[in-house]
């Protein structure tokens, strides 16, 4: 099942399949380890649309919710 | 002039670099990997240091021997790749052009994060020696490297090193100065993506669409080799989760996080006015009547070792004489008063050694724990929907934290941020409604006498402005903020050395540029108060002072010291025996209007000519506004 990163619940995880946005977010992202079939597990979002925070490859990254909403994950 | 750029160690600190700074060892590495704690050993050069992405905001340059000569040694700004997507990347860009060796600086523990920008750095042929840090941290987690094959594919030297305790820096110097230094400049065919003069793009007309393409499939290739390589070269043992790893957890939940975050912030403020007040008067407590007193503090020292001495040379000068005014001040109930007096000898010795101080001591520990410990980040993730609606950033609490301890550090670090409009807007709140831990000491050692009450109103009027300014150039800008995306690093403990070499830097900087200031403008107030020019400024400025702000027209004075320094300005308001509603006028006015000389000159460096002086204009409207609104509320 696909999923948005900010669909996922805490603790859920899934590979990435896609990440929508233009070349400066994907840069910034892949910067991150954030690529397309990478590994990822959410570990929080913060209350009223605050960051959500994943786990990539064994560091903690905090992505703005519009990020988050533009990043598909493969879970289940 | 009174920059006090020297407090960061010898950080360069144009915006943007000379095109060419030939260098011998350049450190390059992802931020808050440890280059800058590796650039101290190397070079004796002393810089700031934190658990944090973003503390090197420019570039740092030191010397060091080797090799029997004199060797330039430079530290890049963190990045996360050479694609030249932020100023920190570029200037990377820049300086590994005129590199002849790079230390390529590689966080053990994540080694699949770092081997991308290693692969990218070979790839610009330049002699380079991968150094693997926080080795130990690697050794707790049971990460395994080995460094023998990672040395063999990479072609390139690989050492492992502890940075904070120097471990394998040695061997490190050694496989980098084995290295042959190169031409600077070499040509470059395998594909780096960055806007790199010496890089041959494939793409034939150089602007077509396959340029784009080529970048893509590049950085696929890329992490696929990292993928291999890494598999390779490191073995995991099973990790146990430990307290560190269920505090993480703690402080990035929704919930239990912002009571964390609540806890650490109301902490850090007891802590800081628990330091300073024990510092000043030997008074342990933090709200109110202190619960015990102890014989020690600054004030009992001036009072038993200075006062004496003085008192004696008081009467020998006579009051009235020049001298007496000069070096004594003005006796108050015919005794010298160190915070009233203001003569060099008297308030000019105590605001800053008496005052000022304790509190940079107290206020610069608390921040270094939290600086070390990676907590910032963590906050700067839980304030960031917040600041969001007010315009601004998570990030930019950061910098108006270091604003909290002296503003001039606090506008620099503002770079950290992406936008232009996001720097604008964090460094003019910061120069107009942060107060630097010298004007604090002096809002507490003054306001505080008449109460807690007019300190909390001071503090809270100066929070309601920062709020109003960032709201209202929120709807005047509507340009699309950036979002948060930053890593979060592991708790760590501070070391006590590090902590020692950033607090020493920092207090430092305080006593060889901040004093002189204080004294020149105790004698210039004393020279002007002869002179009487005073009573003509007094005259000139009495209807803003006193009809919109409720002042007696002397206040004019403090207002325009404060251009100097603001805790000396604001020790001007003690002789003038104000109400205590226009202590609260005076405090909160002094720490808005014009920024100290020192600050002034920074923001106008980071914001350029016009930016520096949108932020003044808006400065003036701000402080005429706010003094007239306390004066009807009041």
């Amino acid at each position: 099942m696909e999923k948005l990163l900010t669909e996922l619940n805490p603790g859920e995880g899934g590979t990435v399949v896609a990440v929508q946005g233009g070349r400066g977010l994907q840069a910034r992202l892949r910067s991150l380890g954030l690529v397309e079939g990478q590994t990822i597990r959410k570990l929080s979002a913060l209350a009223w649309g605050g960051p959500v925070v994943v786990e990539i490859k064994r560091t903690q990254v905090a992505i703005g919710r519009g990020m988050a909403r533009r990043i598909l994950v493969r879970c289940g | 002039m009174g920059k006090r750029v020297a407090e960061e160690g010898t950080r360069i600190a144009e915006q943007r670099p000379r095109k060419h700074l030939e260098n011998d060892i350049l450190l390059v590495g992802q931020p808050n990997v440890g280059k800058s704690v590796l650039f101290s050993h190397l070079t004796g050069v002393r810089t700031i240091a934190s658990n944090y992405p973003g503390t090197t905001v420019s570039y740092a340059m030191g010397r060091m021997r080797g090799k029997g000569r004199t060797l330039i040694v430079v530290d890049a700004p963190g990045t996360y790749s050479l694609e030249p997507l932020d100023e920190a990347a570029r200037v990377t860009v820049d300086l590994i052009d005129d590199a002849k060796r790079i230390i390529n600086v590689v966080d053990s523990t994540h080694l699949e994060r770092h081997l991308p920008m290693t692969l990218e750095l070979i790839a610009q042929k330049k002699p380079m020696v991968v150094a693997l840090n926080m080795s130990d941290e690697a050794r707790h987690r049971g990460i395994s490297i080995d460094m023998e094959k990672l040395s063999a594919d990479l072609g390139v030297p690989v050492v492992s090193i502890v940075a904070p305790s120097g471990e394998g820096v040695k061997q490190l110097v050694d496989a980098c100065l084995d290295l042959q230094p190169n031409q600077v400049s070499v040509g470059n065919e395998s594909g780096h993506p960055g806007h790199h003069p010496h890089i041959h793009h494939p793409s034939p007309n150089g602007r077509s669409g396959s340029s784009a393409e080529h970048v893509h499939l590049d950085r696929d290739r890329i992490w696929r080799r990292v993928g291999e390589l890494v598999e390779k070269v490191q073995t995991l043992e099973h990790h146990h989760h430990t307290f560190a790893d269920r505090l993480e957890e703690l402080s990035i939940h929704p919930l239990w996080g912002s009571l964390v975050a609540l806890v650490v912030i109301a902490l850090s403020f007891s802590l800081v006015r628990l330091i300073g007040e024990f510092l000043i008067t030997g008074g342990i407590g933090i709200i109110g009547q202190p619960w015990v007193v102890l014989p020690f503090g600054t004030e009992l020292l001036f009072e038993k070792l200075l006062l004496p001495p003085l008192t004696l040379l008081s009467r020998f000068l006579g009051p009235g004489s020049f001298l007496h005014r000069m070096l004594i001040g003005t006796l108050v109930q015919g005794r010298i008063d160190f915070m009233q007096s203001f003569g060099i000898l008297t308030s000019g010795l105590f605001i800053p050694i008496g005052v000022v101080l304790p509190y940079l001591l107290s206020f610069y520990f608390v921040l270094s724990l939290l600086e070390d410990s990676g907590y910032l980040p963590r906050l700067a993730v839980f304030l960031d929907n917040f600041m969001h609606r007010i315009g601004l950033h998570g990030y930019a609490i950061i910098p108006t934290l270091l604003g909290l301890g002296c503003n001039v550090p606090g506008i620099m670090a503002t770079r950290i941020l992406e936008s232009r409009q996001q720097r604008f807007v964090t460094a003019t709140l910061i120069s107009i409604a942060v107060p630097c831990a010298a004007l604090q000491a002096m809002i507490i050692g003054l306001v505080g006498r008449r109460g807690i009450g007019p300190v909390l109103a001071v503090y809270g009027t100066l929070f309601v402005v920062w709020l109003l300014i960032s709201l209202i150039l929120r709807f005047a800008n509507r340009e699309f903020q950036p979002e948060l995306l930053v890593e979060i690093p592991p708790y760590r403990l501070p070391t006590a050395r590090a902590l020692a070499t950033k607090m020493w830097l920092r207090i430092s900087g305080f006593v060889r540029e901040a004093l002189p200031i204080i004294l020149t403008a105790i004698v210039a107030v004393n020279v002007l108060y002869q002179l009487n020019l005073f009573t003509y400024l007094a005259k000139v400025a009495e209807p803003v002072v006193t009809r919109v702000w409720g002042m007696p027209a002397e206040a004019v004075v403090p207002l325009l010291v404060g251009i100097l320094r603001k805790d000396v300005a604001l020790g001007l308001f003690a002789p003038l025996a104000l109400t205590g509603k226009q202590l609260i006028i005076g405090s909160v006015v002094l720490a808005m209007f014009f920024p100290c000389i020192a600050t002034f000159v920074v923001l106008f460096r980071e914001l350029g000519f016009k930016g520096g002086l949108k932020s003044i204009a808006i400065m003036l409207l701000a402080v005429f506004c706010t003094g007239g609104a306390l004066n009807l509320i009041l």
